[in-house]
Parts: structure tokens; sequence; C-alpha cells
């Protein structure tokens, strides 16, 4: 009887919306008065006993190499040999997740539920909260089975922190031979990738061109920030597909979303209306993105951005 | 080549978000609905692309879903699929929805499965791999472009911060996104021609619901936004630093 987190393996290091999730299942664990352990798969650089400040008495790690390519049937089948005693099973809602948590679910005949944003309600059954309609509601979600999975969205709950260490241990699996063999990987270098950014800078079509770009790079560098744009952005090739946001591209719900230049669609909406604070800046005073915005300024981003971006520097460099 | 596409109804995106029943049930009344975009604009469009590069190319299209389900079947058809099965049962648990669709997968001896990245109102993202669990196939999700080569597949799928190319023997279940095809509008032939195109209903085979929806809410109302002159945007960097405390 435990909770076990899948721990996302980022070139040997734990990705940060699995220390999420590791703070959310330890919470958990402790609503339902028992341990809460930690799963890595492939090689790993990162000192893991550490973890255990996120709550997790134990880390079982499988340093198998055929592991550091990726293939869901093959993760699927070694986390159900380790899940053979955990209640509740932990992923983070993350590409990983979203691959590997529904094939566990079937395998295991467990209850599934994907994009929990809080804990779960244990007061009568299992009941987790969850988004839908793309951000625009939750249902509430019950598990009617003995043994439960949670993809948890990232960036819905926080790093927790303790005192701790944790005891780290190799599990002894077989691994499958993989059916999906991983033929080449393309990462953009030294981006923050846009799931786990705390804050975004995005970019429309008010832009004009791919050639004011800077005004978003610029700013997203003071802050430290992800770069994100509109679909309509990305189809006419002004900036990459991977940074379109919305119903269509990636959901995000970052701490600070910046929208420079964008009209605030239903659609565009949908990817980034769970952000906490939304900051827009458009020249046309009735852009429906006012509506969802916490702070706005009706101007030309031309103008007022290199400004935002001036006083920022100010305020960072002193 | 045999192909499965994973097809289902959603509320069109603008529809307006409200529940009934005591907040247990989408208000589903005078909503326009829609194939679900990534199955329509991606799974769909890729495999009758296919087709057109393989005259013997045969796609089915499955949905699980009551008779209101089956105006989106017709549009798919239109775009392009062969015939259709609507598997007869209402539900929005995945693990049921997913057997339904892999009881039919395992009698068609498909090459190739396709879903969407996921459904825009339940947003569960799992069907996809749950179908490939049980019927013991590969899988690669979230694929941004498909090609054949052979009897394999090279896959392009996202992964943090870029994307990875998979290759893999057929068959494999595929769910897909943006960047795997353009949106298509059926034309009066398609349209014509899905009507006399096999529409089966069948019952549906015993499963497990794994999951009930207790209930549904919606976020709280935002306080309005708090405007800055366009003359003073240190005062906004300022409102973020110290009331907002984001930086
Ligand atoms: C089924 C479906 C799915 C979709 N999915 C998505 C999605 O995932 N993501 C997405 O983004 N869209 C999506 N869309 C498209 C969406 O409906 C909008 O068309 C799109 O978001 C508009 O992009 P935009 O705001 O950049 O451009 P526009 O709507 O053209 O808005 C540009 C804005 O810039 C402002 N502006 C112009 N000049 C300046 C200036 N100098 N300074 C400041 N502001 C200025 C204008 O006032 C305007 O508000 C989808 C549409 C459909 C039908
Ligand atoms: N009721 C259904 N019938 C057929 N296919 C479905 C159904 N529900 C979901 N799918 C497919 O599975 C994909 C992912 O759905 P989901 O896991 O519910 O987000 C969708 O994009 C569809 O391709």
């Amino acid at each position: 009887m435990s909770v076990l987190i899948f721990l996302d393996n980022a070139e040997g290091h734990v990705r940060k919306a699995s220390l999420e999730a590791a703070s959310y299942g330890a919470a958990i664990a402790k609503q339902l008065g028992t341990t809460a352990e930690g799963i890595i798969l492939g090689k790993t650089t990162e000192n893991l006993s550490s973890l255990g400040k996120y709550g997790l008495t134990k880390v079982h790690t499988v340093a198998n190499d055929a592991l550091d390519n990726f293939d869901a049937q093959v993760f699927t089948k070694v986390i159900a040999e380790a899940a053979a005693n955990a209640d509740v099973i932990i992923f983070s809602n993350n590409i990983a997740g979203k691959a590997i948590a529904p094939r566990l679910s079937a395998r295991l005949k467990a209850g599934l539920v994907t994009g929990a944003v809080a804990l779960p309600d244990t007061s009568n059954g299992f009941t987790v909260k969850k988004n839908v309609f793309s951000g625009k509601a939750f249902a509430n979600v019950t598990i009617n089975t003995a043994k439960k999975i949670v993809a948890l969205n990232p960036n819905s709950y926080s790093i927790t922190t303790t005192d701790g260490s944790a005891e780290v241990a190799g599990l002894n699996v077989t691994v499958d031979t993989a059916k999906v063999q991983v033929t080449a990987t393309s990462k953009v270098e030294g981006d923050v990738p846009l799931t786990e950014a705390e804050i975004v800078v995005s970019g429309g079509r008010g832009l004009k061109g791919p050639e004011n770009w800077g005004l978003v790079t610029d700013l997203a560098k003071v802050l430290g920030a992800a770069t994100a744009c509109s679909r309509p952005v990305a189809d006419v090739h002004w900036r990459p597909h991977h940074e379109h946001v919305g119903q269509t591209g990636i959901a995000i719900a970052p701490n600070l979303y910046i929208a420079i230049g964008i009209s605030g669609a239903i659609q565009h909406l949908a990817g980034v209306n769970r952000s906490k604070t939304i900051v827009v800046i458009n020249k046309d005073p009735e852009a429906p993105f006012f509506k969802a915005a916490d702070y706005g300024i009706v101007g030309d981003a031309f103008e007022v951005v290199p400004k935002i971006t001036e006083a920022i520097k100010k305020i960072k460099g002193s | 080549m045999k192909i499965l596409v994973c097809v289902t109804k959603t509320p069109d995106t603008t529809a307006k978000i409200a529940f009934t029943d005591n907040n247990t049930k989408f208000a589903g009344d005078g909503v326009q609905w829609i194939i679900n975009p990534y199955d329509e604009w991606y799974a769909l469009v890729r495999a009758i692309e296919l087709k057109e590069a393989d005259a013997a190319t045969v796609i089915h299209l499955i949905t699980v879903g009551g008779a209101d389900a089956e105006p989106i079947i017709r549009k798919a058809l239109a775009l392009g699929g062969d015939e259709a099965i609507r598997v007869n049962a209402d539900s929005h648990d995945s693990f049921y929805i997913a057997s339904q669709i892999a009881e039919v997968a395992k009698a068609g001896g498909y090459d190739l499965v396709f879903t969407g990245k996921e459904t825009i109102d339940y947003n569960g993202s799992s069907i996809g791999g749950m179908v490939a669990e049980l019927l013991d196939m590969p899988y690669v999700s979230l694929a941004t472009k498909f090609t054949l080569n052979g009897s394999n597949a090279v896959i392009e799928r996202e992964v943090d911060g870029g994307e990875e190319t998979n290759q893999v023997a057929l068959p494999v279940v595929v769910s897909c996104q943006k960047g795997m095809a353009e949106q298509r509008i059926p034309n009066m032939k398609g349209i014509m021609g899905a009507r006399t195109k096999p529409l089966k209903v069948v019952e549906p085979a015993v499963a497990e619901a794994l999951t009930s929806i207790t209930s549904f809410d919606l976020p709280p109302a935002k306080a309005g936004v708090k405007l800055v002159s366009a003359d003073n945007p240190e005062e906004l960097v300022r409102l973020l630093h110290e009331e907002a405390k984001v930086f």
C-alpha cells in the first residue's frame, strides 16, 4: 500500500513537472496515511536521495540503457511491475504522462483521471477535480477502482519541500525490446520549455511580422520567460509551430502570461486561461482579451513594450 | 492498408459552457456539434492523404456514441472515409470507450489506428493509449507528421521543447495533432457520396466504466482588468512586481 509517482527523466534530471507530481503524491500519501515513493527510468545524473525533500521515502531506479529510448509500451510494463503494491499512481499530465498513464490504466484496469488540478477529495471515495472544456470548466471525477491513476496538470500544484532524504533502490524488472525507435531529436536549445515556464511572453498578428519579434524576445529575456504565439502567427511561419498556444496548440498555465497584439479569440483563451496573472497589451480597447485579463494597457505595442522591458531591467538590476 | 480513424462529436469551440441537472450534465441544447477538431483536421485528413497516395487503402471510421453522433459521422464520410461504425453507447469513461474501439479494431485487422490528440470537451488525451494497450500495439502520441516507408511508419512527435522522430513497424496506434495535415472542406461530390456509404450500428461489448463524473464547476469570475495608461508603462511593471508579485 503506497503512492507511486512516475518521475519523468529529462536527460538525467527530474523534470520540474514531476517535482510537482511528487509533492502532490506525497500530500495524497499523507491524506491516506501511507508513504510516497518515486520511480525513475533510464540513466540519471542527479542525487536521487535528495528527492526526499519533496516527501518521497524511496526512489526506485531502473537504470537500463534500453530505457533511454522512449517507448510508451515498454515504459508501461516496467511501471506496472513497480506499481504492484501501489494504490495510487501519479503522473504529470505532460508529454510522457499522456503517453504512459492511459496505457497503464488499461493494463491494470485502474481508473484514470488526467488533467487533475487539485488534491483528491477522499472523504467519500476518491474524487479528483480536473480541467474540462479546455480550461473553461472543471469536472469532479470519481475513480471507482481500488487502484487509481491521476495525471496532474503542470503548474497546478506548487512544489513543497520538507527535510528528509529518500532511500534509492535499483529495481530488478525485465525491460522488453522497444518496437518504437527514436531515430532523431530536434530541440530548441537554451529556451525554457513552454509548458514548464513560470512566465510566458506571447505575440500575435498585431506585431505585423517576424522582423518585429525582438519586442517579444527582449521582454522574455529580461523576465527569464518562454515565448509563445497565436495560431495565425505559427500558420504563416513567423514563429515555429511548437510556440502556438490555444485550443489546437499547447495549453499552458504559467504564473504570468503577457499577450502582445493578440485579440483574445476564444480558441486562444482556451490554451491560456489557466494562467494565474494575465497581462494584455493591445491598441484596441474592444479587444476581447481585456475581459480575461488581470492587467492591461490600451496602446501601441511598438511604443509600450520596449518601455516595459527597460523598466523591468531597472528593477532586476537594482 | 486498412486504417481505423476514431472520431467523436464535441461542442463547437465557441459554444457556451454551462451545466444542468444540478451541475451534473453539460447543457447541450442549442449547442452546435462538430467533429472533434483533432480527429477531423489531422487524423482523418492524414488518413485520406494516405489513401490518395495508395488507392488500395481503406478508411473505416468509428465513433462510440448515440444516434445524435450520426451527423458528424456523415460529415467525416463526406470528407473521405469509406465506411463507418457507430457503437451505440453513451459514456464519458475513457476505458469504456477505448474497450469498445479495441473490440471493433481487433475484429477489423487494421494496420493503423488514428485518434485525435484529445477531445476538446473532456480533454482526456487517453483513448489512444488505452486502445493501444488493449490491442497490445505500440503507441506514438502527439504526432505532428506521419509517413510510410514500406511496412514501417516514420512519425514525428512533440517532445518537451522540440520534436523527435520515431520509427515503428505497423500496426501502430497514433494520436494526431497540428502539423499532420491541413483542414479540408467536404465538396459536393463527397457530401452526395456520403449518403450511400455504409454506416453500421453495433451494440456495445460488455465493458467496465472505471470512473464517473460526479459534478461540474465553473471557474470563479475574474475580478476585471486593471488598466494602466499607455503613457506610464512603468506603473504596470510596478504593479506586476509589487502587487501581483509575479517577478
Ligand atoms: C477551431 C479553431 C481552433 C483555433 N485554435 C486556435 C489556437 O489554438 N490558438 C490561437 O491563437 N488561435 C486559434 N484559432 C484562431 C482564433 O480564432 C483567432 O483567429 C486567432 O487567435 C487570432 O490571432 P491574433 O490574435 O494573433 O490575430 P488577430 O485576431 O488579427 O488580432 C491581432 C490583434 O493585435 C492588435 N494590434 C494590432 N496592431 C497592434 C499594435 N501596434 N499594438 C498592439 N496591438 C495591436 C489588434 O487590435 C488585434 O486585437 C482557432 C480557430 C478555430 C476556428
Ligand atoms: N466516443 C468516442 N468515439 C470514438 N473515438 C473517440 C471517442 N472519444 C474519444 N475518441 C478518440 O480519442 C481521441 C482522444 O480522446 P480523449 O482521450 O477522450 O481526449 C479523440 O481525439 C478521438 O479520436
